[in-house]
């Protein structure tokens, strides 16, 4: 197993190594990482990958339509950007939100998004509902793929739009300045973003409010953000940003999903979280690494190092009943 | 449910008689072509008679025809050999439409210090051919144009402008992944230096691919390896999907005429009832001049993705250029490059046929689809102020 990681490590240094030559070639032009990066992207397949729950909303969406004498409306996105939301509600007593209908151009899980965010605020009072985030309405649907969380940064743009409206505040949008050309993407939206996700890279900012995604004229203006958003946050608070433990949680089954157990997987093997305890991230592996003496090497060299690179330099990672460790 | 497979320019379903062929293969006879023996030798014999199978569907001599692993690897070996057999010359010519086999090996050239010329189509999706002309120079090593768009299906005149190129000794390589199998190809007649073939698009396996390389054409292998294909190509034959291949190509040289003229039949009745049902549809591409099983529509103020899924509960499989489909955040660059309102392009939907489509297929897909669009144009909220 630990060979298999090892090889892993290797190729992938290897392949890091390659492209590195391959940039110094080009150093003078800094597009050609950009371009690879776009190539690897446009392979991806992320169609079906969908929740139950989103699949569920956007056959048999809720609430569609318009409210005649809404008190709050809400448009956001356009036919060229590829999908558009018009949110509108409907107050009763003590700002309490009684209808809420929408309209929806766009893919599944933009019509999911809307039809999960009609219902989330319904019942609800307008404060309550200020307080819903494109993450909460992305966890109501079981998640969402990546490329597709700028569908429920739609729905919580287009919530905050109808509240500004009813409470005849402008609306945020309007003061920053445009970044991204392609989509209409301002500063203060990708900042808001980056900040309130954690973004790291120009793709994770696209795949959450598109800037980006386009002609990729941007991508100096994207990065000098993420660059900025992430200064802003070292002097307050050297650790990594303060999470709850369900974030922290989410962030780890993230995390093995898409780093951890495709590498384990290649040797037959697989991994699975038990508990966050603490500090102490207690996993339990399967398959050909769950008999073998060395696995304890590849959880303290490989598992760990992952989890601490990308979620919090403060964890450890135990495995369940690491007292019965046979020979391979 | 049973799928109906209207994907046909994704992949192909093998001919049961294709398979039949290359199952020994797999089994019994597992030798490898290049030993003495003749338990492997004799498989030596079985892909001679592929590759003349396999030339005969594009009138080439067996000589010519490189086995390869894909259409992809086809492509790339074809713009590679013409670029390094011409070092001195920088300046390649593609078009905006060519499928990313081509477009982003010419991009990725264009970071290399090669000059390159994207040459633009119309509203319909034809190519400018002025343009092509007024472009090329001594300095052009290579011009490299599809036979048939893989999205729309417009066929370009790859036989008139070979006629110009070949007088001009410009190598042209063509992509002819798509048009193998559903229109004729005479490379007798279409003077192209090299043309690109796959076998999954004509009901071979995939991971099958040949290199059409015209006898006196300068060439280098992108793979470097054993003595294999004459040394143009390295690697240990895959036998039995070669032999797949030139069964395949065997098959669809044969049901050329029928298959066409059917393919044609039950795309236009497909097509002709959308537009008629749907109000606001409209076809993308050149209908005067395209692959027979291939219509690409456009239903605007709705969104592919959300159109692919709702057929796929019909168990209806098609494809879309729309932005949510292509990977990307914007749509097909194919759709963009002709100039099709993003209206419209986030809503095009392809359907693409193949031999084995059958009428009660096309009638379901005619009454499955339009209350579909009007399900989702009823969410939309551009729709009524456009209706």
């Amino acid at each position: 197993m630990w060979q298999v990681v090892n090889r892993y490590f290797l190729l992938g240094q290897a392949v890091l190594k390659a492209l590195n030559i391959f940039y110094c070639f080009d150093s003078d032009h800094a597009v050609v990482k950009r371009s690879v990066v776009k190539t690897i992207r446009g392979e991806r397949k992320i169609m079906w990958e969908y929740t139950g729950k989103v699949k569920e909303h956007f056959m048999n969406p809720r609430n569609v339509g318009v409210i005649e004498d809404a008190d709050g409306i809400g448009e956001v996105g356009s036919l060229a950007c590829g999908d558009a939301l018009k949110l509108t509600f409907k107050l009763g007593e003590e700002e309490k939100i009684i209808d809420a209908q929408f309209q929806t151009f766009g893919c599944a899980s933009a019509i999911a998004s809307s039809s999960a965010l009609t219902e989330m605020i319904k019942g609800i009072t307008l404060d309550e509902a200020s307080k819903i985030t494109n993450d909460d309405i992305a966890q109501y649907l079981g998640g969402l793929p990546k490329e597709k969380m700028h569908c429920s940064v739609m729905g919580r743009d287009a919530l905050e739009k109808a509240i500004a409206f009813y409470r005849g505040e402008p609306y945020e949008k309007a003061e920053g300045e445009i970044v991204c050309e392609c989509f209409g993407v301002t500063d203060l939206e990708i900042q808001r973003a980056v900040q309130e996700n954690q973004l790291l890279s120009i793709e994770d900012v696209t795949d959450y409010v598109k800037a980006g995604g386009g002609c990729e004229n941007c991508h100096d203006k994207i990065s000098t953000i993420i660059d900025q958003a992430t200064e802003d946050k070292r002097p307050e608070n050297k650790k990594a940003p303060a999470m709850t433990n369900i974030q922290k949680i989410r962030l780890i089954e993230d995390v093995i999903d898409s780093e951890i157990k495709p590498a384990l997987k290649k040797d037959g093997g697989d991994i699975e979280l038990i508990d966050l305890d603490g500090d102490a991230v207690i996993v339990k592996l399967r398959g050909s690494c769950a008999n073998c003496k060395t696995s304890q090497v590849t959880l303290k060299n490989f598992i760990e190092t992952k989890i601490r690179e990308l979620v919090s330099p403060d964890l450890i990672v135990k495995e369940e009943n690491s007292d019965e460790f046979n020979i391979c | 449910m049973n799928s109906i497979y209207v994907d046909n320019n994704a992949t192909t379903k093998v001919d049961p008689k294709v398979l039949d062929a290359i199952l020994p293969y797999f089994s019994e006879l597992y030798g490898n072509p290049s030993s003495m023996h003749s338990f492997g030798g004799s498989n030596g014999q079985k892909i001679r008679q592929a590759r003349e199978k396999l030339a005969a569907l594009i009138n080439a001599l067996p000589d010519e025809i490189v086995f390869t692993s894909c259409g992809t690897e086809s492509d790339n070996t074809a713009i590679m050999a013409a670029v390094n057999s011409l070092p001195e010359k920088k300046h390649i010519i593609t078009t905006r439409v060519e499928h990313p086999a081509v477009k982003n090996m010419f991009e990725h050239l264009a970071q290399n210090n090669f000059n390159v010329t994207f040459v633009p189509v119309d509203k319909r999706g034809r190519l400018d051919l002025q343009y092509l002309y007024d472009k090329l120079s001594d300095d052009t090593a290579v011009v490299s144009i599809m036979w048939a768009n893989n999205e729309t299906g417009v066929v370009f005149p790859i036989e008139e402008i070979s006629q110009v190129l070949s007088k001009k000794g410009i190598v042209f390589h063509t992509d002819a992944v798509q048009a193998a199998g559903k229109v004729p190809i005479d490379v007798k007649k279409a003077k192209v230096d090299m043309l690109s073939l796959s076998g999954h698009k004509f009901h071979a396996p995939k991971g099958i691919g040949a290199l059409y390389v015209r006898k006196g054409t300068r060439f280098s292998p992108y793979l470097i390896g054993g003595h294999q294909e004459k040394g143009r190509r390295g690697g240990t034959e895959n036998v039995a999907s070669i032999i797949g291949m030139g069964e395949a190509g065997r098959l669809a040289l044969e049901e050329l005429d029928e298959t066409s003229r059917q393919m044609a039949k039950l795309r236009d009745k497909l097509e002709n009832e959308l537009l008629r049902r749907v109000p606001r549809s409209i076809v993308n591409g050149d209908t005067a001049n395209r692959l027979p099983g291939t219509t690409n529509i456009s239903f605007e103020f709705v969104e592919g993705e959300a159109i692919l899924l709702m057929l796929n509960e019909f168990g209806i499989c098609a494809s879309s250029g729309s932005a949510c489909t292509s990977g990307s955040l914007e749509p097909s660059h194919v759709l963009r490059a002709m100039g099709v309102p993003y209206t419209a392009a986030h809503g095009s939907i392809r359907f693409s046929l193949s031999k084995y489509n059958t009428e009660e297929e096309i009638d379901y897909i005619i009454e499955k689809l339009p209350p579909i669009i009007e399900r989702l144009r009823n969410m939309s909220p551009f729709w009524k102020e456009a209706s």
